[in-house]
């Protein structure tokens, strides 16, 4: 049997199988998530929320999801059929695409690969092409401010976001994922690096266009942005590619800064309990923030969104950057692995 | 402050901490939803809901087709043909409402002498065709004789204030 997962057959499958066992709870987690997103909106507001099918209204992703199917595709004329079919697929492909390379456990990634951070920040980049592809394909004005916007915003906050992850690497001497979480074990880079930390989390609100930095969708101005033309499995997909993003983004700060797979309070009976479990509650509580945020902030405006990426976030963090440096150097604190 | 002071405040992200604050406890709050097939919240005795016609308690019907009701509608959604009876009472012989035109505002039943014509308490009777809301005497004879006992109740609780 070993033998035979050395020949290229082997690899194959085994690979297969490993892809199907990060999209199918990721594709369940997505699912839920429109629903832990409906329920905690809908407390903050006074409100039940979904409560009606199936016990606490479980069952009604799945109910969401076969009334999607069963919708009607529209194709706008003007529309250019072949790249409004592909965006999507780049939207959602892209933010599935990524995992691969996230650990959810000492060493459980498809790809423990020693670039892990430049290939997630790379595939993170790419995910503006969806966006502008449908925006371009839609033939809306609508849908191409949104694009335009929503491109702007994501090549805006990526900059300071790329100089927080240089900042951390910097601490680890590593770009192995696998070796950030282990770099953690003492301290979280949470709380010596906590300015970058926030920097990075609203960052990656304006990366996924959540709230309060959705005006790529902005239903007030631009009735929904890149999406509007969009219909059935086809918005669908926008849909869940964007839960898969804020999954995406949230386990990415859990990676950096929430040490991963670490348990929380580092002895006996904690430290027994599984990796998986302390990432994904990790991962859950960043999903609760990104949720809470939304219920609480409005909006902000185009050039406010701009001046805080360009004039707030990016000398912040070159600063950080910096003074991080010359820290590890005075106290000879400089990982040399 | 001065506006350097206030940048630095701002920094601390202090206002939006504080908004967080206000919308967790708001989470943690009792809600406000009621379950509404299940629960429902309560009508004032003015509520104006369904029409019905009502009958006096030896079974007799109300109405004496003085079509002031007709003729108060604004909605003109109230139609009446009246005839002597065999009796020589003067009775209707047709008594439409459009419920689609009917704007519940109410006059019928203030114009109305005999507290024939009244809105009910009902709100839900939507329904699945458009004709089933052409609604003729028949339907709101047997209105009156479903809703009776609420109807009385609330002209009863409503009479000091008429």
């Amino acid at each position: 049997m070993s033998a035979f997962l050395q020949t290229d057959l082997g690899i194959a499958i085994l690979t297969l199988l490993e892809s199907l066992a990060i999209i199918v709870p990721l594709l369940l987690g997505v699912a839920y998530l429109t629903w832990f997103e409906r329920k905690v909106m809908g407390a903050i507001q006074l409100r039940k929320g979904p409560n009606v099918v199936g016990p606490f209204g479980l069952w009604q992703p799945f109910a969401d999801a076969i009334k999607m199917l069963f919708k009607e595709t529209i194709f706008p004329t003007g529309a250019d059929k072949v790249l409004f079919t592909i965006a999507p697929m780049i939207t959602f492909g892209l933010a599935v695409v990524a995992w691969a390379v996230i650990p959810v456990n000492d060493h459980w990634a498809v790809a423990n690969i020693n670039v892990g951070i430049l290939y997630l920040f790379a595939i993170s980049s790419l995910g503006v092409y969806g966006i502008i592809i449908a925006g371009w394909a839609s033939n809306s004005k609508y849908a191409f401010l949104g694009a335009l916007r929503s491109a702007a915003q994501m090549v805006s906050y990526e900059v300071s976001m790329g100089f927080v992850i240089v900042t951390v690497l910097m601490c680890v001497g590593s770009l192995n994922l696998n070796d950030i979480v282990l770099a953690q074990r003492h301290i979280w880079f949470a709380i010596p690096l906590l300015p970058l930390f926030v920097i990075f989390f609203i960052s990656g609100l304006a990366e996924t266009n959540r709230a309060p930095f959705d005006l790529a969708e902005g239903e007030t101005e631009i009735v929904a942005g890149f999406f509007v033309e969009y219909s059935a499995m086809t918005f669908a997909l926008f849909f869940l590619g964007e839960y898969a993003n804020m999954i995406l983004i949230s386990a990415m700060t859990t990676t950096l800064f929430l040490g991963g797979w670490l348990s929380p309070i580092p002895f006996a009976p904690f430290t027994l309990i599984p990796g998986v479990f302390w990432f994904l509650l990790k991962i859950l509580v960043c999903l609760f923030v990104f949720v809470w945020v939304r219920a609480t902030l409005p909006r902000f405006r185009y050039d406010q969104i701009m001046s805080l990426g360009w004039k707030v976030f990016l000398p912040i963090s070159l600063i950080w950057l910096v003074l991080t440096a010359g820290f590890l150097e005075i106290f000879g604190l400089l990982p040399h692995a | 402050m001065t506006r350097l002071g206030r940048m630095a405040w701002g920094l601390v992200l202090w206002e939006i901490l504080c908004g967080l604050a206000l919308t967790l406890r708001y989470f943690f709050k009792p809600k406000a939803t009621i379950n509404y097939p299940f629960e429902k919240n309560p009508t004032s005795p003015r509520f104006k809901g369904e029409h019905a016609l009502r009958r006096y308690p030896n079974g007799e019907e109300r109405c004496i087709a003085c079509k002031l009701c007709e003729a108060v509608c604004p909605a003109q959604a109230i139609t009446i043909e009246a005839a002597p009876r065999d009796d020589g009472s003067r009775r209707t012989t047709r008594y439409d409402i459009d419920m689609t035109k009917c704007i519940y505002c109410g006059l019928c039943e203030e114009a109305c002498p005999v507290d024939a014509i009244v809105e009910g308490p009902n709100f839900e009777f939507a329904t699945e065709t458009r004709e089933e809301l052409l609604y003729n005497k028949a339907k709101l004879l047997d209105n009156g004789d479903r809703w009776e006992p609420e109807l009385a109740k609330r002209l009863e609780l409503d009479a000091p204030y008429r």
